[in-house]
């Protein structure tokens, strides 16, 4: 239970930190997000190259996506993604009704307005760990209801 | 003996040799093994679904040497080069070798100082 706790208050001083010091005065808001995500993607590199090490080979894409849906969310967050859907054209939307970085913060509408800080270093391991795997993608997240949240994964062909 | 590790876009990222004499022509077998490397993939992915190990066996046996090789799920190459002589090296042997290699490999990735796609120059990656 305690490694859990220490992940997310790690994270909760992450952001503050990241948002902190751009408050006094280093690069406007929008790079605090950009840095949280890229922040995020060393990381899924990391992650990933450890998590696959005693997988199979991974057979396509749905392979892949259905590997970082169950294992790496349940080994990152402790449960897995609640619903996976895709339109098969590279277009991947994971979904997370109970989201554990946001669980603790409300769950409604409020603080809504605060919730994209928080989403943007998952945001950077999907994509790293992607990246790590061969896939080049964008992650987008959004969330209508905390602590539900969305993940969209649009994979770039090359 | 020699080991290399390469990445995506066949890319050296460790290259090691021992003895230390004739070094280039061990990285010429070695750079034209990693195209046998990614011809076996490809004819992986089409034939043999059930048959995804991350080993791939003895690449191809030259006069001299034999050359071994391995693809992590990350798509990066390990490529070992034996003399042939050698009878004690058996295909588990070598299977132990990558597994110790792929450890060491992944020790490297999650080291927060490493760039991923840089050189690695690392003393404990030396088997």
């Amino acid at each position: 239970m305690a490694d859990e706790a220490l992940f997310l208050l790690l994270h909760n001083e992450l952001v503050s930190c990241v948002y902190k010091s751009a408050e006094q005065g280093e690069g406007e808001n929008g790079r605090c997000v950009t840095k949280l995500e890229s922040m995020g993607f060393r990381v899924g590199q990391g992650l990933i190259e450890r998590f696959t090490k005693d997988a199979a080979r991974f057979k396509d894409e749905l392979d892949i996506m259905k590997f970082v849906c169950k294992d790496f969310w349940t080994s990152v967050f402790k449960k897995q993604i609640d619903n996976l859907r895709t339109n098969h054209q590279g277009i991947y939307v994971l979904q997370d009704n109970k989201f554990r970085l946001i669980t603790q913060m409300s769950a409604g509408k409020q603080y809504l307005d605060q919730a994209p800080k928080y989403l943007a270093f998952t945001c950077g391991l999907i994509r790293g760990g992607l990246s790590n795997l061969g896939i080049k993608s964008i992650v987008t997240a959004e969330v209508s209801t905390m602590p539900a949240c969305k993940f969209q994964v649009m994979i770039q062909k090359q | 003996y020699l080991q290399c590790v390469s990445d995506l876009a066949n890319y050296p990222l460790y290259i090691r040799s021992i003895p230390t004499e004739n070094q280039l022509k061990f990285h010429y077998t070695v750079h034209t093994s990693l195209d046998v490397v990614d011809e076996k993939i490809a004819a992986m992915g089409k034939a043999l679904v059930d048959q995804r190990e991350l080993y791939l066996g003895l690449l191809y046996p030259t006069e001299d040497y034999k050359v071994y090789g391995y693809v992590t799920n990350s798509k990066v190459k390990f490529v070992m080069v034996v003399d042939s002589s050698n009878t004690a090296l058996r295909d588990n042997e070598i299977r132990s070798m990558f597994r110790k290699l792929h450890n060491s490999y992944t020790d490297v990735m999650c080291n927060p100082f490493y760039n991923p796609g840089d050189t690695i120059q690392s003393r404990p990656l030396c088997v």
